[in-house]
C-alpha cells in the first residue's frame, strides 16, 4: 500500500510529538508537566462537546454532569478498600463498591459507558427540543446530575468528594487519550455519519426528508459524546486526585465551551489548538493574579479575575469574529506549501481536509 | 402537621412564589421579544441586591432610597447589556446569541467576584420589614407579607401597561412579530431597550426584597435563582407574562411544600425545578398558559 | 413501481384546516400537478405525505403499504422524496456532499462500521460518490462537486436540490414549485429535465406550481386547490376552462 504524502507527514508529526512529550515528561517539572496533560485532557473534552454542538448542532449544556459520572465510576472503580474506608467515614459505602478495584484501563472505559448510557437515557426524551430548550434542559439535567450525586452520601460519599485518587493520569496515558480522541473525531467527520450528522445541524428537515434518521443520529451523537465526556472526567480525576461534586457545575462546561468556540465550532483542529492555548492561558493568568492583591481590589476569588478576562474574550470572539479560530475548517498539510513553508506537490491540491 | 406550621409553609411558599414571579417576568418578557435565554438576568438580580447593599452601607441611604437607586442602575445595566451583547448579534445563529448571553452573565458574575470579594456579606434589614406578626397561632415575619403584596401591585402595574398603554401594544406588537411591527413605524429598539429595561428593573426589586428574607448577599446568588426562574417563565408559558408569574408561584410551592412534607428530600430542593422543567418540556412544551407554535417548512 | 394514493386526507391545525378531504392518486410514469392560489395547502399535502405531519382525518397509501404517519426517513426509504419550496440545502456541505447524504439510506451502516472505515463501508462509499458524480453530470454541476453549495447560483442549487433527492432512489417524487424564480427560457429546459428524469429514472412525480407554461406543458393531470378543498381535477384542457379554476385564480395564467 503506497502512503500518500500527507499520511507521511502526519506520521512524522506524530512522531515529533511523541518524542517531545517523552522529553518533557523526563525533564520539565512537576507543574508543567500537570498544565501539559490538563491540556491533552482539555483536548478531550472540547472534542467531545464539539463533536455534539458543532458537528450535530446539538446545544447542550450538561457536559459537566457527564464528566462527573465518568469520574465518579472511574475513580468508585479504582479505589483500593483502604482508600475508600479511609474517605467515606461519614458513612460508609455501599457494601457492592467496597471491595472491588479493577486496573485503570477498564475503569477508565467503565466510567465512558457509564457516562454514554445515561446520554442515551437523558437524550431520548430530551434531543426532540428545540435550540433553547434543549439547552436549558441538558443544563437542567447536568444540575439535576450533580445535585443526586451531593445527596447520595453512601455511593459518592456525598459534599465531602473522594480524595486521594490513584495517579493514573500519567503523560502517556492521558495524551493516548487525546490522540485517540483526535482519529476519532477524524473519522467520524469524514465518514457518511459524520456527513448525515452535519446535515442534521445544516437542516434536520431536510436530511430527514433526505432518509437520514434524525433522530437516531443525535442520539448516537449524544451517546459518544457523553462517553468521551466521562473519560475526559475520569482523566481529570485521576490528575487532580480528588473530586466532588463543586467541581462539576456549569461553569466547567462553560470553560469547554469557552475553548469550543474560541477554536471554531466545528473543527477538530480548532479544539485541539484552543485546548491546548487556553490552559496554558488559564495557568499562565493564575500567576498574573498573585501581584493584583497590593491594589485596592481584592481579588479574593482568584477565578474571578481569570473568569473575567475569560469572559470578555469568548465575548469578543462570538461577537467579532464568530467563527472563531478556524471556523469549521481543518488543517491540512497543504495549508503550508500554499504559505510556502513546505514544497509542492503533484498531488497539492488534496489536504488531509 | 399542624395546622400552624402549615399556615407558615404556606407564607414562605407565597414569598418565595412572589420573588420568583419577579424575576421570571424578566425573562418571559425578553424571550417572548427576542426568543433569547437572558443567562445575565439572575446576575442583574445579584447586582440589584448588592448595589441596595452598598447604598445603605457605604451611603447610608434609607431603604426606599435603595430601591431608588437599584432600579436605575439595574435599569440601564440591562439596557447596556442588550447594547453590548445583543443587538450586534441580532441577525446571527441563536447559537452565538446564546453564547454571549452565557458569556455576559459569567461577566458580571465575575466583576462582581473580583469587587465585592467572595465571602458572603449581611443585609441589614429595615426595621418595617423586621417586624414579627403573630397571627393567632401563626407566627410571620413581615417581611413574608410585604413581598406578596408587593409583588402584586407591580405585577398590576405591568399588566396595566402592557395592556393598556401605546407602549405595551407596541411591545405585545413586537414580541408577535418583530418586522411586520418595523413596518408600522414602532421603534423596536426603543421597545426592546424598555423590555430590558423593564424586566432587569423588577429583578432588582426581587433581589432587594430576597435579601430582606434571606439577608446574605454572594456573588453567585443570582446563578440558581435565575436558572429556576426561567424555568418558571418556561413551565408557566415562555412570553406570557401570566404564565410566568404562575410559574413563579408554581415554583416557590413545589420547592418549599414538598420539603414540608418530606424533609428527607431537602437536600434534592434545587432539583425539584430542573424536575418539574423535563416534565413540561415534555409533556406540554408550550408551557402551562403556552400556545403551541410549529415551523413552517 | 408504487403509486402513490391519498384517502379523504384532512389536515387540521387547531382551528385552520389547511386540507380538507383530499382525494389524490398518482400512478407509475404520471406526471401530476397541484395547483392553486397562495395558501391553498399544497405545501400541507406534502408534509402529510412525506410523513413531517400526520393527518387530522384519512390515510395515505404508497404502493401497498398505509404510509400515514410514518416516519420521514421511513417514508424516504419507500421510495417517496421531495424538494422544498424554499431551497434547504446543507450550507456546510460542499456540492457533492450533499448528494452523498441522498446516498446515506444506501449506505445503511452505523456509527462504528462508517468510523472504522471497515470494507464493506469503504465499498458502499465508492458506489455512492460514483453514483453522486453521475447524477452531478446530469445536471452539469460535476465542475462545482468541491465547491460549498451555498456558492452555486440560484438555479443551480435548484437543480442541486433535485439531484440531491434523486441520489435516495425514490420511485415517486415530490417537487414544491421547483420552477420559482426561474425566467421562462429556465422554466422551458426545466420541463424538459424534469420529462427526461421520468423517463431516464423511472418517476412518478407529483408537481406544485404556480408557472402554468410549465404545469400545462408537463402535467397530465392536475389537480386545482382553494383553501384546502379540491374544487377541480381533470387533464390540462379541463383545467384550463373550468370556470371556479379561472375564479380562482382570477386571470393568472
Amino acid at each position: 500500500m503506497k502512503l500518500a504524502r500527507t499520511h507521511l507527514l502526519s506520521l512524522a508529526a506524530v512522531a515529533v510529538l511523541a518524542a517531545f512529550l517523552f522529553v518533557a515528561d523526563t525533564w520539565f517539572d512537576a507543574f508543567t508537566i500537570r498544565v501539559m496533560n490538563l491540556s491533552a485532557i482539555y483536548i478531550v473534552l472540547a472534542l467531545s462537546l464539539n463533536l455534539v454542538n458543532g458537528f450535530t448542532g446539538l446545544f447542550s449544556l450538561g457536559h459537566a454532569g457527564f464528566m462527573a459520572v465518568g469520574a465518579y465510576t472511574c475513580a468508585l472503580l479504582t479505589m483500593s478498600p483502604e482508600q475508600k474506608e479511609a474517605n467515606f467515614f461519614l458513612a460508609p459505602i455501599v457494601p457492592w463498591l467496597a471491595h472491588v478495584t479493577i486496573p485503570f484501563v477498564p475503569a477508565l472505559i467503565a466510567g465512558g459507558l457509564v457516562a454514554a448510557l445515561l446520554g442515551v437515557l437523558i437524550g431520548a426524551p430530551v434531543l426532540r427540543l428545540k435550540d433553547d430548550y434543549l439547552a436549558i434542559a441538558t443544563l437542567g439535567f447536568g444540575e439535576i446530575i450533580r445535585v443526586v450525586l451531593t445527596n447520595t452520601q453512601t455511593i459518592t460519599n456525598g459534599a465531602l468528594g473522594l480524595k486521594g485518587l490513584p495517579e493514573f493520569a500519567s503523560t502517556a496515558a492521558v495524551w493516548a487519550c487525546a490522540a485517540l480522541a483526535v482519529l476519532f473525531m477524524v473519522a467520524l467527520t469524514r465518514s457518511s455519519y459524520g456527513r448525515a450528522m452535519k446535515a442534521v445541524r445544516d437542516d434536520e428537515i431536510a436530511a430527514g426528508a433526505m432518509g437520514v434518521n434524525v433522530f437516531r443520529v443525535k442520539v448516537m451523537s449524544f451517546a459518544a459524546s457523553s462517553f468521551m465526556a466521562g473519560v475526559g472526567g475520569a482523566l481529570l480525576g485521576h490528575l487532580l486526585t480528588t473530586i466532588d461534586p463543586k467541581m462539576f457545575t456549569f461553569m466547567l462546561t462553560f470553560n469547554i465551551l469557552l475553548v469550543v468556540v474560541l477554536g471554531g465550532i466545528g473543527s477538530i483542529t480548532g479544539s485541539v489548538v484552543a485546548a491546548i492555548v487556553v490552559t496554558i492561558f488559564m495557568e499562565l493568568l493564575r500567576f498574573l493574579d498573585g501581584p493584583l492583591n497590593l491594589l485596592v481590589f481584592q481579588t479574593e476569588g482568584r477565578p474571578g479575575l481569570r473568569m473575567v478576562v475569560f469572559s470578555i474574550l469568548l465575548m469578543a470572539v462570538v461577537l467579532f469574529r464568530q467563527r472563531g479560530l478556524m471556523g469549521n475548517r481543518e488543517f491540512s498539510w497543504s495549508m503550508l506549501s500554499r504559505a510556502g513553508l513546505l514544497p509542492k506537490s503533484e498531488k497539492g491540491k488534496h489536504g488531509l481536509a | 402537621m399542624t395546622l400552624a406550621l402549615f399556615l407558615q409553609h404556606l407564607a414562605n411558599a407565597l414569598a418565595l412564589g412572589s420573588l420568583y414571579a419577579l424575576i421570571a417576568i424578566g425573562y418571559t418578557m425578553v424571550y417572548g421579544i427576542l426568543r433569547l435565554i437572558n443567562f445575565a438576568h439572575g446576575d442583574v438580580f445579584m447586582l440589584g441586591a448588592y448595589v441596595a447593599f452598598y447604598g445603605a452601607a457605604m451611603f447610608l441611604l434609607p431603604w426606599w432610597g435603595t430601591f431608588l437607586i437599584a432600579i436605575v442602575f439595574t435599569a440601564a445595566l440591562g439596557v447596556g447589556l442588550e447594547r453590548v451583547a445583543y443587538r450586534p448579534l441580532r441577525d446571527s445563529p441563536r447559537i452565538s446569541v446564546m453564547i454571549s448571553a452565557i458569556g455576559a452573565s459569567f461577566l458580571v458574575e465575575n466583576v462582581a467576584v473580583v469587587l465585592f470579594g467572595g465571602r458572603p456579606k449581611g443585609v441589614t434589614v429595615p426595621d418595617v420589614m423586621n417586624v414579627k406578626l403573630q397571627l393567632g397561632q401563626v407566627s410571620l415575619m413581615s417581611v413574608s407579607v410585604v413581598i406578596p403584596v408587593f409583588t402584586f401591585i407591580i405585577l398590576a402595574a405591568l399588566l396595566w401597561i402592557v395592556g393598556r398603554t401605546k407602549t405595551g401594544m407596541a411591545m405585545r406588537a413586537v414580541a408577535t412579530d418583530l418586522d411586520a411591527a418595523r413596518l408600522q413605524a414602532i421603534d423596536v429598539n426603543r421597545i426592546i431597550s424598555f423590555t430590558f429595561g423593564s424586566g432587569s428593573l423588577l429583578a432588582a426589586f426581587g433581589g432587594i426584597l430576597w435579601s430582606y428574607k434571606y439577608p446574605q448577599l454572594n456573588p453567585l446568588m443570582g446563578v440558581m435563582p435565575g436558572l429556576k426562574c426561567f424555568i418558571a417563565a418556561v413551565v408557566g408559558g415562555i412570553g406570557n407574562i401570566q404564565g410566568a408569574v404562575l410559574g413563579g408561584f408554581l415554583l416557590g410551592f413545589v420547592e418549599l411544600m414538598v420539603i414540608a412534607f418530606l424533609p428527607t428530600l431537602t437536600g434534592y430542593r434545587d432539583a425539584f425545578a430542573f424536575v418539574l422543567l423535563i416534565v413540561v418540556l415534555l409533556v406540554k412544551p408550550s408551557g402551562l398558559l403556552g400556545s403551541r407554535q410549529g415551523e413552517k417548512v | 413501481m408504487a403509486s402513490l394514493r391519498t384517502e379523504h386526507v384532512t389536515m387540521r391545525f387547531g382551528g385552520l384546516t389547511a386540507v380538507a378531504d383530499l382525494n389524490l392518486e398518482i400512478g407509475p410514469g404520471e406526471i401530476v400537478g397541484l395547483i392553486g392560489p397562495n395558501g391553498a395547502g399544497k405545501t400541507t399535502v406534502f408534509n402529510v405525505i412525506t410523513g413531517m405531519n400526520a393527518p387530522t382525518e384519512g390515510r395515505v397509501f404508497y404502493g401497498d403499504g398505509d404510509i400515514t404517519g410514518r416516519g420521514r426517513h421511513e417514508i424516504t426509504q419507500r421510495g417517496v422524496a421531495r424538494t422544498f419550496q424554499n431551497i434547504r440545502l446543507f450550507r456546510e456541505l460542499t456540492v457533492l456532499e450533499n448528494v452523498l447524504v441522498g446516498c446515506h439510506l444506501q449506505m445503511d451502516t452505523g456509527m462504528f462500521a462508517a468510523t472504522l472505515h471497515l470494507p464493506g463501508y469503504r465499498r458502499k462509499d465508492r458506489a455512492a460518490r460514483e453514483f453522486a458524480m453521475e447524477l452531478l453530470r446530469e445536471v452539469q454541476l460535476e465542475s462545482h462537486a468541491s465547491d460549498p453549495a451555498t456558492s452555486l447560483p440560484y438555479g443551480k442549487q435548484r437543480r442541486l436540490e433535485i439531484v440531491r433527492a434523486l441520489a435516495t432512489r425514490p420511485s415517486t417524487l415530490l417537487l414544491d414549485e421547483p420552477a420559482a424564480g426561474m425566467n421562462p427560457q429556465e422554466s422551458v429546459e426545466l420541463m424538459h429535465f424534469i420529462r427526461r428524469i421520468r423517463d431516464q429514472f423511472d418517476l412518478s412525480i407529483l408537481l406544485i406550481e404556480h408557472h402554468m407554461q410549465l404545469v400545462m406543458g408537463i402535467c397530465q393531470r392536475m389537480y386545482v386547490l382553494e383553501y384546502g378543498r379540491t374544487i377541480a381535477h381533470g387533464d390540462p384542457a379541463t383545467i384550463q376552462n373550468d370556470p371556479k379554476v379561472i375564479e380562482a385564480y382570477l386571470g393568472v395564467g
